[in-house]
């Protein structure tokens, strides 16, 4: 019997190596490649290509509401010379920060419940229901959102009723953000979950025995190992917000505006849509740079635990 | 023979929708009655739905297709991507023509191809539809355009005057139509411009400068949706350069929401009906035009579910007072008594208009700042 256990694993690697040694090469690479394939002609066809065609759109001109293809500078000029261009960028890119860090301080007590206070069978469930969101439109949710934050609705009906003052929280930047966190908190919560429930549970217990208070373990234990998750988590936060146009059209009354917002109004206005594509490009360069310094940050080895 | 049994049922699957395909024709020559004709619209919203056309149609034995537009600016821009003969017939806004015209995009017209008999004297010859004595587009409906309240916040007193937009009772409570022009023409207006487009440019900084100063009181600026539903949901209790064309509709659902023409002046908007250069059924076209000006077609344009208007022609009010005297007497198109020809023959409103001094683009520019105060 033993013998028999120990020769088919030998068995198995030396018709490996046998394999190897008569398979070309070339067949070979075929099946990474064979895999890799439609990822990358996915990507090309649908990120590359169009993203190749915004650029060179926004050097094109209008002529007489038509686009013409050109090679001119001017809408870039135009564009980056508008002062409420500027404040603009940064008022977006605030508000997508913004959102990221409060969506994860609020997602983070919930992840932690599900990961650590849960048996497997409600966290099932638990995970179920952050699921359900995405089964309605986003669109739907935030028009449903109006008439909980309307000045006539629900929320300031109940306060009315407790004797309250309403609250205006419909057109605020309050709306924009209940409405940015019906966007991300679901998927935030989700990830930083991931990450927390597969933390290795040795570590936790070893700083229990080391007697580290409980706030102690949370801060110096599972955050900095669960950081991919929480990372990954803001990260998705502010690219889904950054971009948003429902949210701070129909909850924060347009006022004031995000980058998403002056696209429409580029096209809207003499179909200026060359000059919507320099405020696009503007924004995924930004989204590049903000997930390639997350993504860095993330993975980055953690020195002082191997040195 | 499982593959034979297998082969054989493809075949016969394959045959059968061969048959299918090739009697398609022979079913659908069929019918008692022609296929119809098909005639291609571009318009605002509404204007090709059963409520407009249905009749028309139906009499005809013509299918419309439709397009639907939002904003001057986007018509013109599918007009210049498709080629000539796309659109038979392409309904505007007044100043849009103009732009048409220059762009020959539409054609000339025949004026005793339409009743203008039975328009009222003002709209008979009226500026922007006619090139000197060529004519280039029909009018079949109008607006004004003002100062829209909630009732319940505002009385009709307070909303006589644009002044009450800065006032505390609607603090963050002023809305915007979301489009620089009717909003830039009406401050204008309450700015004492005679011409509210014809602005120099002092005077242009001025209404820029007023309209500026509004910028504490704003809840928002909205599309058609968004405008509807916060007057609708009281969240917003004034908005500047809108109409009937907004609270008419909502009237219809019982929310406590009117219109005013301030003391100040409002404005006009008129739609117009073209035929588009290179249309291959003109004749059609024509017959379609005559149709949306003829009484029954005016009671139709006059109710469109999509947003209600006041009629050009007399024919048109008397049809609408017989057949529906209670939307006669809301539109004011009435026989005795002030009616709604009232206001344009007193001079208290302009019509809608392009800026003529300065560029499209510097006012729409102006209003891009003014959001990003």
């Amino acid at each position: 019997m033993l013998s028999v256990t120990n020769r088919s694993p030998g068995a198995v690697l030396s018709a490996t190596a046998v394999s190897r040694g008569t398979v070309p090469r070339f067949a070979r690479l075929i099946y990474p490649l064979a895999w890799a394939t439609p990822m990358a002609a996915w990507q090309t066809l649908f990120f590359v290509v169009p993203l190749g065609f915004l650029i060179v759109l926004t050097f094109w001109k209008v002529e007489n509401y038509r686009l013409v293809a050109a090679l001119d500078p001017v809408n870039w000029i135009a564009v980056y010379g508008t002062p409420y261009f500027w404040s603009v960028y940064l008022r977006t890119c605030a508000m997508a920060a913004g959102a990221a860090a409060l969506i994860s301080l609020i997602a983070f007590p919930c992840a932690y419940f599900l990961a650590f206070h849960l048996d497997k069978g409600a966290r099932r469930l638990a995970v179920l229901l952050l699921i359900t969101p995405f089964f309605t439109s986003y669109l739907v949710r935030v028009y449903t959102w109006q008439a909980f934050l309307g000045d006539n609705g629900l929320i300031n009906a109940a306060l009315q009723g407790a004797g309250r003052e309403p609250v205006a929280m419909l057109n605020t930047v309050f709306g924009t953000f209940v409405g940015y966190a019906t966007l991300c908190l679901p998927l935030v919560v989700l990830l930083q979950f991931m990450s927390l429930v597969n933390i290795d549970r040795s570590l936790i217990e070893a700083a229990r025995n080391l007697r580290c208070p409980p706030w102690r373990t949370v801060w110096a234990v599972i955050v900095p190992s669960a950081r991919v998750g929480l990372v990954l988590g803001a990260t998705f936060a502010f690219i889904l917000t950054f971009g948003d146009f429902v949210s701070p059209t129909y909850l924060g009354g347009g006022n004031p505006p995000t980058l998403g917002i002056l696209i429409t109004d580029f096209t809207k206005a003499g179909n200026q849509w060359p000059r919507a594509a320099v405020v696009a490009v503007t924004m995924v360069t930004t989204l590049i740079l903000v997930a390639f310094f997350a993504v860095r940050f993330a993975y980055k080895t953690r020195r002082r635990s191997h040195g | 023979m499982s593959k034979q049994i297998h082969r054989r049922t493809v075949l016969k699957a394959a045959m059968a929708g061969a048959g299918l395909i090739g009697a398609g024709p022979l079913l659908s020559a069929r019918p008692a009655k022609a296929a119809p004709e098909e005639l291609t619209m571009l318009s605002w919203y509404g204007h090709a739905e059963p409520d407009a056309v249905a009749e028309f149609e139906e009499v005809n034995n013509v299918r419309i297709k439709k397009k639907y537009y939002v904003g001057g600016d986007q018509m013109l821009a599918l007009l210049a991507q498709s080629p000539p003969g796309t659109y038979d017939v392409i309904l505007t806004d007044r100043e849009y023509v103009e732009q048409l015209v220059a762009a020959d995009m539409i054609e000339r017209l025949s004026p005793e191809d339409y009743p203008f008999d039975d328009f009222f004297p003002e709209f008979q010859k009226f500026p922007g539809h006619w090139m000197g004595d060529d004519l280039y587009s029909v009018m079949i409906r109008f607006g004004y355009l003002g100062l829209s309240y909630n009732t319940a916040v505002l009385t009709e007193k307070d909303a006589m005057s644009y002044a009450v937009m800065w006032d505390d009772k609607v603090k963050g409570r002023v809305g915007h139509f979301d489009w620089h022009l009717p909003n830039f023409g009406v401050v204008s207006q309450f700015d004492g411009n005679a011409d509210p487009f014809d602005l120099s440019d002092d005077r242009w900084q001025a209404v820029q400068d007023r309209v500026f100063s509004l910028k504490p009181q704003v809840a928002g600026y909205f599309d058609y949706g968004g405008v509807l539903s916060s007057l609708r949901s009281g969240e917003v209790a004034a908005i500047p350069g809108i109409g009937d064309w907004i609270t008419g509709v909502l009237q219809r659902d019982g929310a406590t929401v009117a219109t005013a023409i301030p003391e100040e002046g409002g404005l006009m908007w008129a739609e117009s009906l073209s035929i588009g250069k290179g249309s291959r059924r003109p004749d059609l076209a024509q017959r379609f035009i005559q149709y949306m000006t003829s009484p029954a077609g005016q009671v139709r344009t006059a109710k469109l579910q999509a947003y209600p208007a006041l009629l050009p022609t007399e024919g048109g009010w008397k049809a609408l007072q017989a057949s529906d005297p209670d939307e006669a007497a809301r539109q004011g198109m009435v026989a005795s008594g002030p009616n709604a020809m009232d206001l344009l023959r007193n001079g208290r409103i302009k019509p809608r208009a392009l800026p003529v001094r300065q560029s499209l683009e510097a006012w729409n520019d102006a209003w891009s700042r003014y959001k990003n105060l």
